[in-house]
């Protein structure tokens, strides 16, 4: 065991940190700066710019387009992302539908659409969530019926995130309603113009549109979409689930977080003292800081068991309770640092002048983020269900 | 169930063998039951949540027909005025009962601001300024608004760099108040400044009932994450007259932190309300919401939680109770029960606020339902006139001597 980077590593360091610092785009910085919402070109332009670099699905294999970095390398890279505070690449075809299609794709689908996720030409949405299935992942009851070389999908999707500007979405679908729960279900890839796909809008507490409804009407999907076998839709289901539970932890992220707080707090007066003084916040960073260092080193572990060719596995599970958890607090102490200032609603804000401001910028958007990130402990799978699958999986109880 | 709800209590002393013996009486006057049913059936007929949310996308951010209806038609802004000044006769519990009533349809209404602070301040400085505005709060015609938070103070309410200074018979304002709930339909505003002294010292802080509408005054106006509107207010060497002093010349800091007190309380029984309102609908949710083949309410993990909510919505309402009924204690006291009611409340309306939502799932963080609103406001709820922490640290300085 060793803590230290080695000589290569921490060349490999400068490199990428030197490269974040040259190419990162500057309109894209002054509008996170600035607290904007974030445009699909916003997300995009990011995007192209690393996949032109080939460093854009560095957790891929290298036929694929990975860029084949050993785990400590890709823990250096998402650091160096985080500290920099780049805004993250969609994770619905990198980490989501990308790793489904080369690990259980046809030769076919591999070869048309897994450079549409790299190159960022297509935006891919995420099919899983009914109103009547959210934990219960498996009562899913959109269905697709045969009919010659096509499914005939009718339905209704919820919770998609950014499906506004999806070119693609991932559908679970039931092909079997005779079998049981989980066994007839399919994994269709559809392609979002089809005639009969229609989204609309969900508005989030924080006035944001993130989420969408996704309604299947009679839509049309060549049986060529469908990955891995009929009614097997399942173990895809669950092989992206662990997938995306361990992206979900995002120490790198809530690092920068706590630093974010630091930073509020040294500013931020509380009557004769900075706030970064008053004891009782003090004690609130240095026990979300230690609780994420907790994560971390978990997640270390966890990472050094799949570099020894464990894949990511029902603990992954303890990744995202922790990782959820710690995101929530940190928009909590964000709130809770901003004072009075977390109370004004930034999209309400007419045109303003410098000389009277409303309150510092870092305070806009902490109440709307606090809100907003509710959310990390019900998607995902909720904590309740990560609890279910830790004493079922692991302690096998 | 109507178990323990606030109810009224007689506390009666006796010199003895036991130093204090209470005799408690939790039953409400017939005034105040009327009060409550009244006040509780108008909501019901006005602010559901569809007109709650067309109230705050209107123009103005409300609808001022309630504000006139709550005065004119009901006498409700009149509950915790003497009758002398065209009132009920009320005092605190009027307003604590009111102020939960208005929680449990999350109201826009500056009640807090307009009777509990103006008021409260009016009726404790009394003399000819009481008898000139208290009526014309009772009849709907005034709206205050309380400008006192400033970006370096924090929930510090004495320290403040908001200056009034002295000019011939009147003074002259310069400064800048934060946040100020409700200023935008402000006819006057309460505003607290240094006539002296300065930094966190308690001399020389002085509290004014200003006309919202003085040459000098500038506002930002924006609205509130919990559906109010709020202003920032600049002082430009704005011109008041001497009689808008309220109490003594730099003397003030005890009036403002008794009314400070009032209105934390107000707060929490608004808190009673909302969080209320958070448990129920989450037990309704539960019980209709079916995952795996059964209502999610028979989950043990979701019970154990939605009782832990129950005891902490209880636990506030007995806080609440408290704390209204040592609002007129000593000022050390009053000042320890207020801050263990709040520090106690900020905590429940975070665990309930939250716990609601996680309950609901996916559906709780969305506008649509009114649950979401709820945690909203009782998000707002958890630091208004001070945090948990703030509330812990005062009680420590006032019970933990070294």
């Amino acid at each position: 065991m060793q803590l230290e980077f080695s000589p290569e590593e921490i060349a490999f360091q400068q490199e990428v940190r030197t490269f974040i610092a040259e190419n990162y785009p500057k309109n894209l910085r002054s509008v996170q700066d600035e607290g904007h919402d974030l445009s699909k070109e916003d997300f995009l332009s990011w995007h192209r710019i690393l996949a032109k670099k080939g460093w854009i699905a560095p957790a891929w294999p290298v036929e694929y387009g990975g860029t084949g970095w050993t785990a400590t390398q890709r823990f250096i890279w998402s650091e160096e992302l985080a500290a920099a505070d780049c805004v993250g690449t969609m994770p619905f075809g990198l980490s989501m539908v990308g790793p489904v299609i080369y690990t259980f794709g046809t030769p076919e689908q591999k070869a048309r659409f897994l450079p549409g996720i790299l190159s960022g030409d297509d935006w891919w949405c995420q099919g899983y969530s009914e109103p009547g299935a959210g934990s219960d992942l498996a009562s899913l009851r959109t269905k697709a019926v045969r009919d010659g070389d096509h499914y005939v999908v009718n339905g209704q999707k919820t919770w998609t995130t950014m499906a506004q500007h999806a070119d693609w979405g991932f559908f679970l679908v039931r092909t079997d309603p005779d079998a049981k729960a989980q066994e007839g279900i399919s994994f269709l890839l559809i392609d979002m113009k089809s005639p009969g796909v229609t989204v609309r809008p969900i508005i989030t507490l924080g006035g944001e549109h993130e989420v969408n409804e996704v309604w299947l009407e009679d839509v049309r999907v060549p049986i060529e979409n469908r990955v891995y076998e009929e009614n097997k839709g399942w173990t895809c289901a669950k092989f992206l689930l662990a997938h995306e539970r361990t992206g979900i932890a995002a120490v790198a992220r809530s690092k920068r977080g706590v630093e974010k707080i630091k930073a509020i707090a040294r500013t931020e007066q509380d009557g004769d003292r900075p706030l970064i003084a008053n004891p009782f916040f003090k004690r609130k960073i240095s026990e979300l800081e230690i609780d994420l260092t907790a994560l971390e080193f978990t997640e270390l572990r966890s990472l050094a068991g799949e570099a020894a060719g464990k894949g990511p596995g029902p603990e992954s599970s303890l990744l995202k309770i922790k990782g959820s958890e710690i995101q929530q607090r940190i928009t909590e102490l964000a709130l809770e640092a901003v004072g009075h200032y977390g109370a004004p609603y930034f999209r309400g804000f007419g045109e303003g002048d410098n000389e009277h401001p409303i309150g510092p910028d870092y305070a806009h958007r902490a109440a709307p983020t606090y809100f907003n990130t509710r959310k990390t402990t019900i998607y995902g799978g909720s904590n309740e269900i990560q609890r279910n699958i830790i004493a079922k999986m692991v302690l096998g109880i | 169930m109507r178990n323990v709800d606030i109810k009224m209590l007689k506390q009666v002393q006796h010199d003895g063998p036991l130093d204090r013996i209470i005799i408690m009486d939790f039953s409400y006057t017939e005034t105040q039951d009327m009060i409550r049913e009244t006040l509780s059936r108008f909501l019901a007929d006005t602010y559901d949540f569809d007109s709650r949310n067309k109230m705050i996308a209107s123009g103005s951010g409300r609808d001022p027909g309630i504000w006139k209806a709550l005065a004119q038609d009901l006498g409700m802004l009149g509950a915790s005025f003497s009758e002398d000044h065209g009132g009920l006769g009320g005092g605190h519990l009027e307003n604590a009962l009111i102020m939960e009533e208005l929680g449990k349809v999350i109201a826009i209404e500056p009640y807090l601001q307009t009777v509990v602070l103006g008021g409260g301040a009016l009726k404790a400085v009394g003399g000819a300024i009481a008898d000139a505005v208290i009526p014309e709060i009772i009849g709907g015609n005034v709206i205050i608004a309380f400008a006192y938070a400033e970006p370096q103070g924090r929930y510090n309410l004495a320290n403040i760099r908001t200056t009034a200074k002295k000019d011939g018979a009147g003074y002259v304002l310069n400064g800048h108040k934060g946040v100020v709930y409700a200023a935008p339909w402000a006819t006057h505003l309460l505003v607290t400044a240094r006539t002296g002294g300065s930094g966190s010292e308690a001399n020389g802080v002085s509290l004014f009932l200003i006309d919202a509408n003085s040459a000098g005054i500038v506002r930002r106006d924006y609205p509130t994450v919990d559906g109010f509107q709020a202003s920032e207010v600049y002082f430009e060497n704005v011109a008041i007259p001497g009689d808008a002093l309220l109490g003594d010349d730099g003397a003030g800091l005890p009036l403002i932190e008794r009314i400070v007190d009032e209105a934390t309380v107000a707060v929490c029984a608004e808190a009673c309300g909302v969080t209320a309102k958070l448990h129920s609908g989450t037990l309704e949710y539960a019980r209709q919401r079916n995952q795996f083949g059964q209502p999610i309410s028979r989950f043990q993990v979701l019970q154990h939680r939605m009782v832990d909510m129950f005891m902490e919505v209880e636990q506030s309402k007995s806080m609440t109770t408290m704390a209204t009924l040592k609002l007129d204690l000593p000022a050390a006291e009053r000042m320890a029960a207020v801050s263990a009611c709040k520090a106690k409340v900020s905590r429940a309306a975070k665990f309930v606020g939250q716990s609601a939502i996680q309950t609901h799932g996916g559906i709780g963080i969305t506008q649509e339902l009114a649950i979401g609103h709820f945690f909203k406001r009782a998000t707002m709820i958890e630091s208004q006139f001070g945090s948990a922490d703030h509330h812990y640290e005062r009680f420590e300085r006032l019970t933990l001597a070294d």
